[in-house]
């Protein structure tokens, strides 16, 4: 058999495609989760540093016209609790620094904003500030009291850093399950594929049967054209055969006129050379005739075999009634047909094929056996099965058990001059195999072939 | 000999500029050694030679210049930043916290220090290697008669009920002048409201005002003190040539201060300081030994003492406004 030509593989190509998929969407769920967690984190720090500049201006109160801070000492060691963290601060009323750091940068603050954010650097080190402002009024009149609060980002990148860490599992988490479930998605996807080609290679070699399974609906077109291509190549078989019996048939009777003719105009010569040739015209005639009988006979085996019946069939009245009809035939030839054994078996199956089958066997060994000789024909019953043999004494076969004798038009190195078409053991063989059985092909130890069609009992 | 100059040149140089008062100084090991440590400190030279000398027992080739200065001194020297020393070693753990958050100190990390306790270092930047209490030093013969008090609530008592007996024999520390009693103070004020009553009690006595711990255990044992409130406990310990004096860690709550050591900005070896720096925490740190972390703490249970944590809560009393307000309301309770 040819081996298909094969263009990558669509499970692989399913598989990269839903590995890409999901690789893409774990980034990019590392990169929400990280994002989200860096706002959620600024966040929090934002509104620690605002409580904590909150809880200063909080403490401003005016004593003998003087702005007094009275600074709270959870103000700043609450911005410690957690992690260790420089921490500056600055109060400032209107322009005038009251206390703290002066140089610590001032986030833009206005009436209408009377809490503002912003990052800077401050003494060497990345802070992050919060200001809060309040109107307060003092000796030198009402102005903007403001308070800043700033504090390192130790914290904050620690809190990163474990929040990236976590992005980082939950992304690869996602990745393994994605990737596990394109696994199972793709080898979901192909599996009605599988489905049919296992379907279909499991037939037999002449089921040509439309597929029947349900299949979904992408693989429907494919199914269709193999139905079709089945249906056409069923009726082109058909077809043949058709022809090939039809062909047999037309011949056949011609033949048998030509024939006729031809015996009458024999017994008119006189002359030996024109009797010869008028003989050998004759064993040609034959020759087609058993030909065209052979094909129909195929032809035939074939149509029942596709619909093999069921009866039970005595195979001993079978063997007795075909020996009958096939004992003229072998007295011309000077040989005994001898049914040696005859046990009562029966058989399920197709009593005309079976007939068919036991005659060509009768037929071979008639024609390949030498003037008075006998063939020998044995029907036994054992505890494996039942065995039908016919045994020559002819030539045998040229090697024992060449299974390649019964196909089509196969013939041994060792017929010359004996009509054949190669048929008769081909039509044996497949009845056989029909019926659960074999033909067995083997030659005697003191000389000539014996052919059994056995059927093991089941 | 170029390693000789060069030191002679900068302890001459560092003589000029110093813009502060020191209190002693002295050297240890060879002078022509390989390293130079230069060490500030506020820790007397004879408390704290023996752990300069366990580090020179391992590593006889290095010189180290020790100089003592005055808390206050030692914290506006590495703010000059013109001096070029390599550790700091201070009992104000408010003006160490402040240097460190400042950005005039650098960090140190280490397998040492990654080993301490959470509340011994603050941002790898400033390391405890002492736990120091405040203490109640108490002359045995003013007491004679009266209980034993345990905490600051039988110190009250005892002074309210007999105060011809405590009347100018109470000391505590003046605020205004020593950065620790500040500290120790400030501290108080915060864990307990009793220190204000304490406060008044000692003020309508007639509280006599120091400076310095060591003056005012002398005074107790002396005599001239019945009782001197908020004395460093680890100078009291080591006083074991007075007799007739009675150390008490208050049963209701003992502050307990940290010396602290940092490495400054500016330091010229910062490398041999951090393994210097290591030294004093190991030492400190190993529970044994002459520097153990918990020798000053005596055999109290651990439930009474109050640590002052190091961190930017610190930096609250150190703020102008909030340092004037407190001295004013400690003034106005003790100076009656």
């Amino acid at each position: 058999m040819t081996q298909p030509v094969l263009s990558g593989s669509i499970q692989r190509r399913l598989l990269i495609l839903l590995f890409c998929a999901s690789a893409l969407l774990a980034v990019l769920l590392y990169f929400v989760v990280q994002s989200v967690a860096r706002q959620v984190a600024q966040q929090s720090q934002d509104n620690i540093l605002a409580a904590s500049a909150l809880s200063v201006i909080d403490s401003a109160r005016s004593v003998d016209g003087e702005v007094i801070v009275d600074l709270p000492y959870s103000a700043l060691s609450m911005l410690d609790s957690v992690t260790d963290e420089r921490v500056f601060y600055v109060v400032r009323f209107g322009e005038d620094v009251l206390t703290g750091y002066a140089e610590l940068p001032r986030p833009p603050l206005s009436k209408a904003r009377q809490t503002a954010y912003m990052s800077a650097d401050f003494l060497g080190e990345e802070v992050r500030i919060a200001s809060v402002s309040r109107s307060f009024s003092a000796d030198l009149g009402r102005d903007r009291l403001e308070v800043s609060v700033a504090q390192t980002l130790s914290g904050q990148r620690q809190t990163l850093a474990r929040s990236s860490r976590l992005a980082l599992g939950v992304g690869a988490g996602f990745f393994a399950l994605a990737a596990v479930l394109a696994w199972l998605t793709a080898r979901a996807t192909i599996r009605p594929l599988d489905r049919l080609a296992a379907s279909v290679s499991r037939r037999g070699p002449t089921d040509l049967r439309p597929v029947t399974a349900a299949v979904p609906q992408e693989m429907a077109p494919l199914v269709t054209s193999l139905n079709g291509f089945m249906s056409r190549l069923e009726a082109s078989l058909n077809r043949s055969e058709d022809f090939i019996a039809e062909a047999a048939h037309r011949v056949r009777t011609p033949l048998a006129v030509v024939r006729t003719k031809a015996e009458i105009i024999q017994r008119h010569i006189r002359k030996p050379e024109n009797k010869a040739a008028m003989r050998e015209m004759i064993g040609a005639i034959d020759e087609s005739s058993r030909t065209a009988g052979q094909l129909l006979d195929h032809a035939m085996v074939s149509f029942r075999l596709d619909s093999l019946a069921q009866e039970k069939v005595d195979l001993a009245s079978l063997v007795n009634d075909m020996v009958e009809r096939l004992r003229p035939v072998a007295e011309i030839a000077e040989i005994d047909l001898v049914i040696v054994c005859s046990d009562p078996a029966t058989i399920q199956g197709d009593g005309i094929l079976l007939q068919n089958a036991l005659r060509n066997l009768l037929d071979n060994a008639i024609k390949y056996s030498p003037a008075d000789t006998r063939v020998e024909i044995r029907l036994t019953k054992g505890d494996t099965g039942i065995s039908l043999q016919v045994c020559d004494e002819g030539r045998g076969f040229p090697k024992a058990g060449d299974a390649d004798l019964a196909e089509r038009f196969t013939r041994g190195d060792n017929v010359h001059g004996i009509v054949g078409s190669g048929l008769g053991l081909t039509i044996a063989r497949d009845v056989a195999t029909a019926h659960g059985g074999r033909l067995i092909l083997e030659n005697n130890a003191g000389g000539g072939a014996c052919a059994s069609l056995f059927f093991p009992s089941s | 000999m170029r390693k000789l100059v060069f030191s002679l040149v900068l302890i001459l140089v560092t003589a000029r500029v110093a813009a502060f008062e020191i209190e002693d100084h002295s050297t240890f090991g060879p002078k022509q050694a390989q390293e130079v440590l230069r060490i500030l400190s506020t820790t007397d030279t004879a408390i704290f030679a023996p752990m300069i000398q366990s580090y020179l027992a391992n590593n006889p080739d290095t010189f180290i210049d020790y100089t003592v200065a005055s808390s206050t001194d030692v914290m506006g020297a590495v703010l000059q930043q013109s001096q070029p020393f390599d550790l700091v070693i201070s009992s104000a753990m408010d003006l160490q916290t402040k240097l460190a958050n400042d950005g005039y100190v650098q960090k140190h990390v280490s397998g040492v220090t990654g080993a301490l306790p959470v509340w011994a270092k603050w941002n790898d930047m400033v390391f405890a290697f002492t736990q120091e209490p405040a203490a109640i030093v108490i002359s045995e013969a003013a007491f004679q008669g009266l209980d034993m008090p345990r905490s600051r609530e039988d110190l009250i008592t005892a002074m309210r009920r007999n105060p011809e007996r405590f009347r100018g024999r109470v000391g505590t520390y003046d605020v205004r002048q020593s950065g620790l009693g500040y500290l120790f103070a400030t501290q108080e004020s915060r864990v307990s409201e009793t220190y204000w009553r304490l406060t008044e009690v000692m003020g309508s006595l007639g509280a006599r005002l120091y400076c310095c711990s060591s003056q005012m255990i002398d005074d107790v044992a002396s005599g001239e003190l019945a009782v001197a409130y908020n004395v460093l406990g680890s100078y009291a310990f080591q006083r074991s040539d007075l007799d007739g004096i009675r150390i008490v860690l208050p049963s209701d709550f003992t502050t307990v201060m940290l010396r602290s050591v940092v490495v400054p900005k500016t330091a010229p070896s910062p490398e041999l300081a951090g393994r210097f720096a290591d030294h004093m925490l190991e030492q400190a740190h190993s529970n044994s030994g002459n520097f153990d972390i918990r020798r000053w703490l005596g055999p109290s249970d651990g439930a009474a003492l109050s640590r002052i944590n190091l961190g930017p809560g610190l930096l609250v009393y150190l703020d102008a406004l909030k340092r004037r307000a407190f001295q004013k309301e400690w003034t106005n309770a003790i100076l009656q």
